[in-house]
Parts: C-alpha cells; sequence; structure tokens
C-alpha cells in the first residue's frame, strides 16, 4: 500500500460538476454548486467542511441516496446520476455500503439479521447470505454475538454491527457520516482502528467528519465550503504522490 | 422466486407478530365481520332450505285448489238461510281432468270430520275421502297393508287406511289390519296403515299440518255416507253448509309447464265459479320460487351488512398500519438505504395487512364455525347450515380488503424520501 506508483489506479468514484439545488419556498438553496473529483480504488478520504457546507448532501449523492439537480456522478466506471430509483436500489445494494453516525441498525432484528438485509435485496439465497453475515460479524469481532439485538449492545458495538452490514455486500466504496459522532473517544479510536484495518485490506473508504483528529486517518482530505470544492488535502497517511485531482 | 414471496411473507409475519395484541385488536374487525355473514349465511340456509322441504313436500309438480268459505258479507242470502254452498265441485274436476292442458292427474280430497272408535278406545279423525291415485301427487309411504284402490271406489267399500298417529292411538297394542273400527257411526274395515308425515299448509305462516291423524277412505264411499252437507252446531244454533270436495290435486307432468297451467286453471275456476271467491289456488313451485325470493332479498342485505362492517375493519386496519408505517419511518429509511425497492417495501407492508385481515378473516371463519355449533343449543328450532362458498367467500373478501386498504400505508411507506425517512427520530 505504500507503493509510490500509483497513478494508474482504478478511478472507481469520479463526479463533474455536480449540483444539487433545494426548493425552500420560493428560493434556491445550492446545497452543491459545481463539485468535481475523483477517487482511486483503495483510496481513505475524508470529507470535512463547516456545517451547511453540503458534506451530507454530497455523501447522499455518493450513496446514490438522491440524485444530483446536474453533473455527473460516475461509480465504478457507470453513470448513475440519471439511473431509475429502482437502478439505484440495485446500486445501492450491490455497490454501497453505509455506516451512519446514530448507526441505524433495525432494533427488532437481531445483528446477523440486520447484517443480512443488503444481501436479501439482492435476492441472495438465505443460508449463503446466513454464512456471509456471520462473516463480516466475525471480521468486526462480533462473531460471538450475532444473535444479540443492537439495544443489547454497547454504542462502539453497534457501530461494528453497522460497518459489518456495510461490508458484507463487498461494495466498491464504504461510505461513512460522522461514524464516531455519537461515541466516546475511546471507542470512536476503535472504530478508525477498524477503519484502518478495513483499508489496508483494500476498501475504498469516504468518511465525513468535523474531526481534525479523524481527518488525519485518511490519506486525503477533501475540505467543501458553500457547496464547492473548497481544496484537496493530503492527510496524515498520505501516499507521497497525488491521486487525486480537485 | 418462491423464496423471494416466502422471505417477503415471513418478513410480514413478522411485523404482525411484533405486536400481537395491536394486531389481534386490529384484526377484530374483519373476524367479527366474517363470523357474523357467515353464521348468519348459514342461519338463513338452515331457514329457507327447511322452508324448502317442505314446500316441496307439497309437490313442486302439483297445483292445488282448495274449498274455501266465501266471506260472510257476499253470502247474506245463503246465511239467512243457514245453508251455504261452496267450494270445488266434482264438475270441476271432471272438467280439469278433461279439458286442462297439462294436468295429467286430478285427485279429488274431501275431508269429514268425525269420532273414531274402536272397542273403549276413541279419537277425533280427519275422514279423507280420495280416490286411488291420491299417492300420485301426495308423498306417503304405507308402513302395512294397501290403500284405496280402484275397485273399493267402484264398490264404494267401507275401508279405510289410517294414519301413524290415530293409529297408534286406537290400536296401542293390537294390530290394526283387519279389524273393524267405527267413524260416526259407519263402520270401515282397516285395510292399510301409513308411515307419519306432514306438510305445509302454503298459507303465509308456513303452517305445518300433520297429516298423521288422517283417516283415508274411498271418495264414494264417503259421499254415500255424509252426503254432501256439512251441520255444524255452535252456540246453540246450527249451521249448514254444502261442499262437494275440499280439495283437488292436479298434478303436470313438466315441472316446467306448472304455472302456465296453473294460470289457465285459474281462468277455467273463475268462469265456472261466476267470480265467486270459494276456493283458493296453491301453487308449491311459486312458493318455492318466492321463497328462494326472500332468500335471495336477505342474501342481498346480508351482502350490504357485510360490506359495511369489512368496511369498518378495513378503515381500522389501514389507520393502524399508518401509524405502524409513521412509527416505522426509520427502518423503511434504512432497508431503502440498503437496496430495497419501493416494491419491496410496499409488499411487506401489503403482506402486513393481508396478514392481519386474512387472519382476521380465518379467525372469523372459526368462530363464524363456533357460532354454527352453539345456536342449536340455544335455539333447537335453528339449524344453520353453513355453505362452503360462504368460507372460501368470506377469506376471499378478507384478503381482498387486506390488500385494498392496505395499499394506502403501504404507498406511503414506499414512497418516502429515504434521506428524510433516515432523518426521521
Ligand atoms: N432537504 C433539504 N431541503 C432544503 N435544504 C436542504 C436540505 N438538505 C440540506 N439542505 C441545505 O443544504 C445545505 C447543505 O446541507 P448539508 O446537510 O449537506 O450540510 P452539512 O455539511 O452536512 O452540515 P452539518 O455539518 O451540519 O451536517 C444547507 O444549507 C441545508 O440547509
Ligand atoms: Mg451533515
Amino acid at each position: 500500500m505504500n507503493d509510490a506508483v500509483v497513478t494508474e489506479r482504478e478511478i472507481v468514484v469520479a463526479m463533474r460538476d455536480v449540483e444539487r439545488h433545494y426548493l425552500m419556498g420560493d428560493t434556491v438553496v445550492r446545497a452543491l454548486d459545481g463539485i468535481s473529483f475523483q477517487i482511486e480504488r483503495g483510496s481513505y478520504w475524508a470529507i470535512m467542511g463547516p456545517s451547511g457546507s453540503g458534506k451530507s448532501t454530497l455523501l447522499n449523492l455518493l450513496g446514490c441516496l438522491d440524485r444530483p439537480t446536474r453533473g455527473a456522478y460516475l461509480l465504478g466506471g457507470e453513470d448513475v446520476s440519471r439511473l431509475s430509483d429502482d437502478a439505484l436500489s440495485d446500486v445501492r445494494s450491490k455497490k454501497l455500503g453505509f455506516v451512519f453516525q446514530s448507526f441505524q441498525l433495525i432494533q427488532q432484528l437481531s445483528i446477523l439479521e440486520n447484517t443480512e438485509v443488503p444481501l436479501f435485496y439482492q435476492g441472495v439465497a438465505p443460508a449463503i447470505s446466513r454464512e456471509r453475515a456471520r462473516q463480516a460479524l466475525t471480521r468486526v469481532g462480533l462473531g460471538d454475538r450475532v444473535s444479540h439485538r443492537p439495544n443489547e449492545l454497547s454504542g462502539g458495538q453497534q457501530q461494528r454491527a453497522a460497518v459489518a452490514r456495510a461490508l458484507v455486500n463487498q461494495p466498491i466504496v464504504l461510505l461513512a457520516d460522522e461514524p464516531t459522532g455519537n461515541l466516546d473517544s475511546k471507542t470512536a479510536r476503535e472504530i478508525l482502528d477498524l477503519f484502518d484495518e478495513l483499508h489496508a485490506q483494500g476498501s475504498t473508504i469516504i468518511l465525513v467528519t468535523h474531526d481534525p483528529g479523524v481527518a488525519n486517518r485518511a490519506e486525503w482530505v477533501l475540505r467543501v465550503l458553500d457547496g464547492k470544492v473548497d481544496r484537496v488535502e493530503r492527510g496524515g497517511r498520505a501516499r507521497p504522490v497525488a491521486g487525486a485531482t480537485a | 422466486m418462491i423464496t423471494a414471496i416466502w422471505r417477503t411473507f415471513h418478513l410480514g409475519l413478522r411485523g404482525v407478530a411484533r405486536h400481537g395484541l395491536r394486531s389481534l385488536l386490529t384484526s377484530l374487525g374483519v373476524l367479527f365481520g366474517v363470523a357474523s355473514v357467515i353464521a348468519m349465511l348459514a342461519i338463513g340456509e338452515g331457514l329457507s332450505h327447511d322452508v324448502q322441504a317442505r314446500i316441496q313436500a307439497l309437490g313442486s309438480n302439483n297445483i292445488l285448489v282448495r274449498s274455501l268459505k266465501p266471506p260472510e258479507s257476499s253470502s247474506a242470502a245463503a246465511e239467512r238461510s243457514r245453508l251455504s254452498v261452496y267450494g270445488v265441485t266434482y264438475q270441476d274436476a271432471a272438467r280439469m281432468q278433461k279439458t286442462l292442458p297439462n294436468a295429467q292427474i286430478v285427485v279429488p280430497v274431501r275431508a269429514i270430520y268425525q269420532d273414531a272408535r274402536y272397542a273403549d278406545r276413541r279419537a277425533d279423525a280427519r275422514i279423507v275421502g280420495t280416490v286411488p291415485w291420491f299417492g300420485e301427487t301426495n308423498d306417503f309411504k304405507l308402513e302395512s297393508g294397501r290403500f284405496v284402490t280402484e275397485i273399493d271406489l267402484e264398490t264404494r267399500a267401507p275401508i279405510c287406511v289410517l294414519g301413524a298417529t290415530i293409529s297408534r292411538e286406537l290400536f296401542p297394542l293390537e294390530e290394526p289390519l283387519g279389524k273393524l273400527l267405527k267413524l260416526g257411526t259407519q263402520a270401515f274395515r282397516v285395510v292399510g296403515v301409513m308411515r307419519p308425515r306432514t306438510a305445509l299448509t302454503g298459507d303465509d305462516q308456513g303452517t305445518i299440518e300433520d297429516l298423521s291423524r288422517d283417516v283415508y277412505a274411498p271418495l264414494t264411499t264417503v259421499r254415500q255416507y255424509w252426503g254432501e252437507i256439512i251441520v255444524k252446531v255452535s252456540s246453540g244454533s246450527r249451521d249448514m253448509e254444502q261442499v262437494e270436495l275440499h280439495q283437488l290435486q292436479v298434478r303436470v307432468a313438466d315441472v316446467k309447464k306448472v304455472e302456465a297451467t296453473a294460470a289457465v286453471l285459474k281462468e277455467m275456476l273463475e268462469a265456472s265459479h261466476k267470480s265467486k271467491k270459494d276456493y283458493e289456488v296453491v301453487v308449491p313451485l311459486s312458493l318455492l320460487r318466492d321463497a328462494e325470493e326472500t332468500k335471495k332479498d336477505f342474501n342481498r342485505v346480508l351482502g350490504a351488512i357485510a360490506g359495511i362492517s369489512l368496511l369498518i375493519g378495513g378503515i381500522g386496519i389501514t389507520n393502524v398500519m399508518l401509524a405502524t408505517v409513521t412509527e416505522r419511518t426509520r427502518e423503511i429509511g434504512i432497508r431503502r438505504a440498503l437496496g430495497a425497492k419501493r416494491k419491496h417495501i410496499v409488499s411487506q407492508f401489503l403482506v402486513e395487512t393481508v396478514v392481519l385481515a386474512g387472519g382476521g378473516g380465518v379467525l372469523g371463519m372459526a368462530l363464524g364455525w363456533l357460532i354454527c355449533v352453539l345456536v342449536p343449543t340455544i335455539n333447537p328450532k335453528l339449524h344453520p347450515m353453513p355453505t362452503q362458498e360462504s368460507y372460501v367467500l368470506s377469506f376471499v373478501i378478507s384478503v381482498v380488503v387486506g390488500i385494498v386498504f392496505g395499499l394506502y400505508p403501504a404507498w406511503r411507506a414506499a414512497t418516502m424520501d429515504p434521506v428524510e425517512a433516515l432523518r426521521h427520530e
């Protein structure tokens, strides 16, 4: 991973002049106002910026939960900016993994069942999905807690389960919105260590954070201001050669 | 495909099971709707079955003409002479037999009330004077012996056939066949005994006649012994009635021609009786049709009640499901973020409503069945007959109610913006 020759690596995420407008009564809010950047496979990015700068909006677009008003978004080489609702659902279940600030686990399901949800919507056979969910949970260190309900686990454990769920479909990109926002500093560090580990194993990670300490763990930091890319900085783990252009 | 359906179904079931009590309460509307429909249909079916059976005992191929005493005022002259002459006549019988189209058999009947005596026992008897082909229009079976024959009729033989009840009363221990008994002052020999039988009189109340007290004798014998004039002694005055025949039974071979024949028959009688209403015409087939019509009306009313109760049940389901959807907004957001399509969300919630309504339907079917079993123990006159169709229909309807009333909440759930849904507290 510390290889210096990285310029030929595959681009997995690319945004070109992406805009996202919201209509608030008569006024148009330009939450994103012309964003362009691209991300290579296996890289680790943090998105930073002041409150209201458009980070969550950007992450929702990256996560195909939303469509840009204007501009193009290529995920794994496919333009997903104009897909139908059903097609976007397919992209989410097959190519993306989400980790949220508030965990977003379904309380009524065990964490094993929670982890199976993305596979359920892919139509993976129950026996296979159960096995894959178990493996994912083992990978985040919850192999012995699979039948627990979320409320029987600590915050850190819940977030681990959420990470397992994000990994279970072997996504192109792992997206996280303030994944440590609801955790104490020790647990936060554990989750970040887990991200480091996943990164080391080859996962592409994009996370949104306010915390410079968190951003410092990434290779690259994308600074957003007023819906535009302010600048791209090297993070704490930045490789010596630039892997992205703003 | 099958596994996908099963998994969606399973998911819906879990949703229902999650709130057991709430789900049960939600299904109550459908449950009671279905139960009451099944029970009421079954009771209605049982009642109409009884009526139909009794009407059918009169014979759907038959037309009955009965003598009726006309209203007093119209026969003021006869009143003064204290002799009222009315009813169907032998001439009517002969004319019908000869000229009425499609009339296969005409059975004249004359009924006289007399004491019946044997040894020291006595019983009230209705002596029915009739003809050997009485059996063509009346459904009866002989317990022993024989019925009136042509020879009996020709020779005016003093023989009789006893109804089951009167036979038992007069001959509790002995064998009645061959015995001589007295009807009024006349001696008759018993040649046959009937099995018990009843029939509907054909009036509006659906009165049942017990025919087991009848004593059957040749019409000619009865005419010879008692003539046509009946003397009634009541409160010191003597009323006399002259009635030739009390009933004429006409058999029509083809059921389809019964009603047309009845119309012709009515015209004939109207002409010959000069519009004097001293008879009535009963067409069992028409009664049967009326009964079926009544049953249809009943079913229509029932259908309306069922519709209303299922509508209320359905609205209850919609209401609860809307609350459920709001309550589970976050879950919907999570599922959508993890790849659920709109149709997945729709089917998840739709399955829940269908399980709620269908489950209510199944429980309602069980309750309906239970009511049908219990009703006769409360009122022995009712014997509900639940039909298979009513079970199938109510199940199908409850499932349809689930789909119809679940569509809107499910659609609401599916069209939520996933980003908004995730942010929901
Ligand atoms: N659904 C919406 N309707 C209208 N305006 C919206 C909507 N979502 C976001 N916005 C606006 O878009 C801008 C960017 O919002 P966004 O949530 O992306 O900011 P953020 O960078 O994530 O902020 P924070 O750090 O506080 O989470 C804000 O001005 C916000 O008010
Ligand atoms: Mg935000």
